[in-house]
């Protein structure tokens, strides 16, 4: 009787300590992996590093180019367009604060601005428009046509809203930026109001890598 | 029509001169442009109007643009959406604030690109619950594109 006892509370015992190491090893795996970046991992998902074959997706200075180009630089890509009043040119605005926050590291990072509106959104209004923030920014601009796939593709919802004139129309659309590690890996998914600052920790977080 | 009449005339349109002037109760605050570059054919005027009587902006124009709105943009979770208004409700005393993130009056189909320092006049029109119109002019002044507003946060 007495050692049924002694063994039931061996058990009990036992399995309140695997549960705890159980605990404290998910918790400490936790706060590290919550500690290294302050936007959330996209883990599950990747674009890949090539457009859909026919987006014909070119720079501001009209080359084509793929995402694969800008291998071996931090990349933050996210979507809009310039007629934008006010989201667009914030995101464009945090991205010059983070440009001058990571100092010398800048040049390991490139920032692509990828236009949802190719139709109004033309080779030279992206060349005056995107590196009027900084020089060293890239707009890109897909095939007017490819613009469903693509933002399919990247999970960007967006969404044309008629205006009072056929050319007046707006978009909705989403604002994520996404950040690409130097291998091309798909890393994070940057809310809008994350702030420059934390931006650019987590960029010398991937840069660190 | 002898001079009594005319007289007469003169001061009853001299009262409603004056009627309609009382009605000028909106007044604006810090009005500003974001400057655009070539080509770009769109942008936003933001500015606090206040108002002793409640009133409503119903419409607005601009000689640099073919098209003037008023807009709110909503953030949705991580998606930005954009809306025309027909009507912008100023209540008394309550100032609206039109301002990133929020209401703001969209210039479109832009005449010329809005060079930084520049003043753009806006002409704004009111409406209140009685009918009664007001109109007022703006100089909203452009500021950079490329640099962001301080905040108003008072």
């Amino acid at each position: 009787m007495r050692q049924k006892l002694f063994v039931a509370i061996a058990i009990a015992a036992g399995v309140t300590l695997v549960v705890l190491l159980a605990l404290v090893y998910r918790q400490v795996v936790t706060t590290s992996e919550a500690l290294v970046f302050k936007s959330p991992i996209v883990a599950t998902q990747d674009f890949g590093q090539r457009w859909l074959p026919d987006a014909g997706v070119t720079d501001h200075l009209g080359k084509p180019r793929q995402l694969e180009d800008f291998r071996g630089k931090v990349v933050l890509l996210f979507f809009g367009y310039t007629q934008c009043p006010d989201v667009c040119p914030t995101a464009l605005y945090r991205a010059t604060q983070v440009m001058s926050l990571l100092g010398p590291q800048a040049d390991q990072v490139q920032i692509l601005f990828m236009s949802l509106d190719p139709q109004r959104d033309t080779q030279e209004l992206l060349a005056n428009y995107v590196p009027a923030f900084d020089s060293r920014f890239v707009g890109l601009r897909p095939k007017p046509e490819a613009v469903p796939e693509l933002a399919k593709q990247f999970r960007v919802f967006y969404r044309i809203n008629p205006g009072s004139t056929p050319s007046t129309y707006t978009l909705d659309h989403g604002v994520t930026t996404y950040a690409y590690d130097p291998s091309g890996k798909l890393r994070l998914a940057i809310g809008h109001s994350t702030s420059a600052e934390d931006v650019t920790a987590d960029i010398k977080t991937l840069l660190s890598l | 029509m002898n001079t009594k009449l005319i007289s007469a005339l003169f001061a009853t349109f001299a009262t409603l001169t004056l009627a309609s002037q009382a009605f000028a109760e909106v007044s604006v605050d810090g009005a500003w442009v974001r400057g655009t570059v070539a080509k770009q054919t769109a942008t936003g005027a933001f500015m606090t109007l206040k108002t002793a009587k409640a009133t409503q902006l119903i419409s607005a124009a601009s000689p640099v643009a073919e098209v003037v709105e008023v807009h709110e943009m909503v953030m949705d979770g991580n998606m930005m959406k954009m809306r025309a208004l027909p009507k912008l409700d100023i209540p008394a005393n309550t100032p609206v604030e039109l301002k990133p993130g929020s209401y703001h009056i969209m210039l479109m189909s832009l005449k010329k690109p809005l060079v930084d320092g520049e003043k753009v006049p806006l002409t704004l029109h009111f409406e209140n619950a009685a009918k009664q119109k007001e109109t007022l002019e703006v100089n909203a002044v452009v500021r950079p594109m490329t640099q962001m507003p301080m905040q108003h946060n008072h």
